[in-house]
């Protein structure tokens, strides 16, 4: 394994960790926290690639520029969304399904 | 049940992170295609001196433009959460009497003037070294945020038309640069700049991009900052 693929392994572990992260944690800002994981994950497997001959590649590397910047204006968007979400609900996790929203058809 | 299915997650997670591991130490190198020579080669053209900032700006430049469509969008969707909330000023709580107070007004007032230089040296120094709208819109950001951090710059409310102005303003001129050389320079191409002007076009771009990006960032924590929460719970 060359020295540099490092790099893109780690993005990879970081990308598993925050899929897991988001799917399991309930409380939706660690659902942010671990959105932005899988994005500086995904960042590291683009860069780390990139450099694997050993020059670094100057097209991934604008690419990760490019997404960092939007990474960071969706995180605010979603805290944006969660602070709404707060303000109506008064709690920072989805709301509930109701019980009953499968039998909507049964005239009780 | 649901611990179930959390093993169940955590285990299908590890094989795909095992997969992906085994994909990124497997796969071979691209054999014709090479791209960091084909940047070198044409970089002469394309009006700056490092590679990043020439992919960025002038190979890829239809990218930048849709990332500040983007950026805008999100400071949209951002401005559309602003209701009829209660608007309260966290910086009219603020104590200027206090020693350790005293210390923040000062460091930000010595601050940040240091960091708009830094943002123009940033937007200069991105021709030929790591730098660039983005880097130096950030810092105007940073430079914001600590600001209101510190109580000198109050939270943003609705916008007024200069700030609407400047928040559309980088992005305008990135368009009208556009259309202007598709009318003109290279007639049906998007964004081909001509390369004997293609430097003080990218720069030009980069200007109008770092006033709006440095406005747009501030403004995704300025327009938050100012809003009080009130839960349902307690009225």
């Amino acid at each position: 394994m060359s020295g540099v693929l490092i790099y893109a392994c780690a993005g990879a572990v970081l990308f598993v960790f925050g899929v897991t992260g988001l799917i399991l944690l309930p409380h939706l800002l660690r659902k942010i926290l671990a959105f932005n994981i899988m994005g500086s994950g995904v960042f590291l497997v683009l860069v780390g690639l990139g450099q694997r001959d050993g020059t670094p590649d100057p097209i991934p590397q604008a690419m990760v520029l490019t997404g960092i910047v939007v990474a960071v204006a969706a995180t605010a968007l979603a805290l944006a969304l969660v602070r709404r979400l707060l303000h109506l609900t008064s709690k920072i996790q989805f709301p509930e399904e109701p019980e009953s929203s499968g039998r909507c058809w049964k005239n009780n | 049940m649901r611990n179930l299915l959390n093993v169940l997650v955590i285990v299908l997670s590890a094989a795909l992170g095992l997969v992906l591991i085994g994909v990124i130490l497997e796969s071979p190198s691209p054999a014709r295609v090479r791209l960091p020579e084909e940047v070198l080669m044409q970089i002469g053209a394309s009006g700056v001196t490092h590679p990043v900032t020439a992919v960025l700006l002038n190979f890829r430049g239809y990218d930048t433009l849709l990332e500040v469509m983007v950026l805008l969008l999100a400071l949209l969707g951002v401005l559309a959460q602003m209701g009829k909330q209660k608007r309260e000023n966290p910086s009219a709580e603020f104590y200027p009497t206090e020693p350790r107070t005293q210390v923040l007004l000062w460091l930000a007032r010595v601050l940040v003037p240091l960091m708009v230089l830094v943002a123009g040296y940033l937007l200069w120094a991105g021709g030929h070294q790591p730098g660039g709208a983005f880097q130096a819109g950030a810092v105007l950001a940073a430079a914001g945020v600590l600001l209101n951090l510190s109580g000198l710059l109050p939270s943003w409310m609705e916008p007024a038309w200069n700030l609407r102005a400047g928040l559309v303003s980088g992005l305008l001129v990135f368009l009208l640069i556009a259309a202007a050389i598709m009318t003109t320079a290279s007639p049906g191409l998007l964004l081909q700049y001509p390369p004997a002007s293609a430097g003080m076009l990218i720069l030009l771009v980069e200007t109008g991009l770092t006033l709006s990006l440095g406005l747009i960032l501030a403004g995704l924590f300025l327009f938050l900052s100012g809003d009080a929460i009130d839960d349902e719970a307690d009225k």
